[in-house]
């Protein structure tokens, strides 16, 4: 298949992630759109290791790792030091994961938007602390197993809506796009990147090693998350305006947690419960978008 | 232009002398003044600079270590619980090699809440690869404040200039401002040796495995070490324009003394007051004052106190478990001395506890007839505590 991308990578070919890393796909296809006039801040978090050690670098743009919690404040920063010398063209950006992001980053992150920092934060989400073992985060969904929510533990809060966190700031744009629909993830870091203020792309990006799924279906997985609805794709504008970008074909939830090692020890009333959950945000987003309800 | 300044006031005036470009900073009493105080410069134009007004210390010194990676001059302040809560991001500075300039309010740490003067928030950061230099007078605050931006893009390592809350902070005193020319002349453009560009494009801070970690700490360490042998060439620049110099350690009269005390901060002016009167009655008595306390001036403090009899060292600290820190710093710079003097160690004024001249004449009478230097600390003038039942 051919995609209508930007094929010029500022990604070298060789990195340190797992086969199949969902986060790798994404730091292609979003450099892609971003171009090299970029400034990338790295908190803590898969990318850390990925992005190589001294004195290697993965990344053909400048890279700047920081403090676990700092992604906001740290890109404040480089953007101020920007703007004082007269640089307008370059686009700084923070490339964080999701414990970076839902978690120990959250406080930061909200100072900078609140700011309406001139900045693009890209939240790529595996849903738990992968660096470290699998460890359960914020962004970790209803049912999941992690490290930390082992055997009968398995995690039975709902997975933060970041999205929706963000959108109660009022930044200018804040956005959904996934490793499987690289063209509609590109056309969202390109609008972003044309967009001043406080950016927000949330990323869905697989992880094999986590998720207990073989690595070819990693793509495969990003796809259904976005089929069954578990992962809408939509963005935001100015906080009020939503548009969902894509539709759902009306696959059930057990589909896609068969497949992953992480949910096998739910029951049919647990996925009968979650496909419930699924429903009920979606019709919310619906609402939201003045989409009217079917059925 | 002579002015009479408040303390916090001092730093702000260095700050926009030095054409800082980038300030960051969260409101902590006592500091707030200096924050304010760089605001309305920032608002009328006298300092062209961006204040990222953030929502916590740790943003602000993480924000500052973005605009300094990114080749520009850059100012915090802070205190106390903000310092203990910046901790993790101190060693990120030092470690990224930034020349990051903070003003740092000495206040106790909580609890019970207290917001005097107190030396344990930025002693309790020794280990952090931050240059500390202990200020006594709204002068010598703003002249160091300048010094630091010299020391910091010398060696780049980050520096805390450090006053004691309200005692300096909030005091008001004749401090001559400098023009902008005389400070040009001492404090040129800053030219970073490194930074973010997108023409030169660069990975920072990235792992750094067993292989090639120990000699990035080797290298913090050696420029550590070059400070002490370039803080001279500083202050020989900074004379020439300025005509006044401090030192790193400042002793007064400590030749033919017998016993030296040995103080930081602004207890230095109460006791400079004591070491006339005992003088003037005859007592040989010496004061050292410890400027710069990292890197520790270690060779000048052996060559001062080495042949004194009885050392008295004066805390407005304490490590739990160890005692007064400036007392546990001198006695490992005297250690290795083959005659050494007695070093007593006196905790003293924690909390914003006055330090009176009463309170340093008990401490000199002690020394003095004390035969026997005990190994712990001192502590002055505790009250009788009735606890609760």
């Amino acid at each position: 298949m051919q995609l209508n991308v930007p094929d010029r990578d500022y990604m070298h070919s060789g990195h340190v992630g797992c086969p199949g890393c969902g986060a790798a796909v994404a730091m292609k296809f979003v450099l892609r759109a971003l171009g090299n006039k970029t400034i990338m801040v790295l908190p803590a978090c898969c990318w850390s290791i990925i992005a190589g050690p001294y004195p290697q670098s993965t990344l053909q743009i400048p890279l700047i790792h920081s403090a676990f919690e700092t992604g906001g404040a740290m890109a404040s920063g480089v953007r101020a030091a920007l703007d004082v010398k007269g640089d307008k063209e370059t686009c700084v950006v923070t490339w964080a994961g999701d414990g970076g992001t839902f978690d120990i980053g959250f406080q930061a992150l909200s100072g900078a938007v609140e700011r309406n920092e001139d900045f693009i934060y890209f939240c790529y989400d595996n849903e738990a602390y992968m660096n470290t073992g699998i460890q359960r985060s914020s962004s970790t969904p209803y049912g999941a197993w992690t490290t930390t929510t082992p055997g009968r533990d398995w995690k039975r809060m709902r997975k933060k809506n970041i999205v929706e966190a963000l959108v109660a700031h009022r930044i200018p744009y804040a956005a959904t796009a996934s490793i499987a629909y690289p063209e509609d993830l590109l056309r969202k870091v390109s609008k972003a990147r044309s967009i001043k203020g406080s950016r927000f792309l949330h990323i869905f990006a697989s992880c094999p090693t986590g998720w207990r799924i073989p690595s070819e279906i990693s793509v495969k997985i990003a796809r259904m998350a976005v089929q069954t609805n578990i992962f809408p794709l939509y963005e935001v504008e100015n906080g009020r305006k939503y548009t969902i970008n894509f539709m759902p074909k009306g696959y059930l939830v057990k589909e896609y947690f068969k497949l992953q090692g992480r949910f096998k020890h739910l029951s049919e009333s647990d996925l009968d419960q979650i496909q419930a959950m699924v429903e009920e945000d979606w019709e919310l987003l619906l609402r939201k978008a003045g989409v009217p309800l079917q059925g | 232009m002579k002015q009479v300044l408040e303390g916090s006031h001092a730093v702000a005036e260095a700050v926009r002398l030095a054409r800082v470009n980038v300030i960051s900073a969260y409101p902590i009493t006592p500091q707030t003044h200096i924050v304010e105080r760089l605001s309305d410069f920032c608002a009328d134009g006298r300092l062209d600079a961006r204040f990222l007004r953030v929502e916590s210390e740790h943003s602000a010194l993480a924000a500052l270590i973005g605009a300094s990676s990114t080749g520009v001059r850059t100012f915090t302040a802070t205190s106390s619980q903000g310092l203990a809560l910046m901790h993790e991001l101190l060693h990120w500075a030092s470690g990224a090699r930034l020349p990051i300039v903070m003003a740092e309010v000495n206040r106790a740490l909580a609890p019970g809440w207290n917001i005097w003067t107190d030396q344990t928030d930025s002693l309790a950061q020794r280990d952090t690869g931050w240059m500390q230099l202990y200020c006594e007078t709204g002068q010598e605050v703003l002249d160091t404040t300048l010094q630091a931006y010299w020391l910091a893009e010398t060696v780049n390592l980050p520096v805390m200039v450090i006053l004691d809350a309200f005692f300096l902070s909030h005091t008001y005193e004749p401090v001559d401002i400098p023009s902008q020319e005389q400070v040009n002349g001492f404090l040129p453009d800053y030219q970073p040796r490194f930074q973010l560009d997108t023409r030169n494009p660069c990975a920072f801070n990235q792992l750094a495995p067993p292989n090639v970690y120990m000699e990035m700490r080797h290298n913090i360490q050696q420029a550590m070490d070059q400070v002490l042998s370039r803080f001279g060439q500083m202050e020989d620049g900074f004379g020439v324009v300025f005509g006044r110099r401090y030192g790193e350690v400042e002793p007064l009269q400590c030749d033919d003394a017998q016993i030296i005390l040995v103080t930081s901060g602004t207890i230095t002016s109460t006791s400079r007051a004591l070491q006339q009167q005992l003088r003037a009655d005859g007592e040989r008595v010496g004061l050292l004052k410890i400027k710069l306390f990292r890197p520790f001036p270690a060779d000048a403090v052996r060559r001062i106190l080495g042949g004194a009899q009885k050392v008295a060292v004066i805390d407005r600290n304490c490590s739990f478990g160890a005692g007064g820190i400036f007392a546990q710093e001198v006695r490992a710079a005297l250690c290795n001395l083959s005659a050494r003097p007695l070093v007593f160690s006196y905790i003293a004024g924690l909390g914003g506890r006055d330090v009176t001249l009463d309170v340093l004449k008990l401490i000199y009478r002690h020394t003095k007839d004390c035969e026997h230097c005990p190994d712990d600390s001192i502590w002055m003038g505790l009250h009788e505590v009735h606890h609760a039942t």
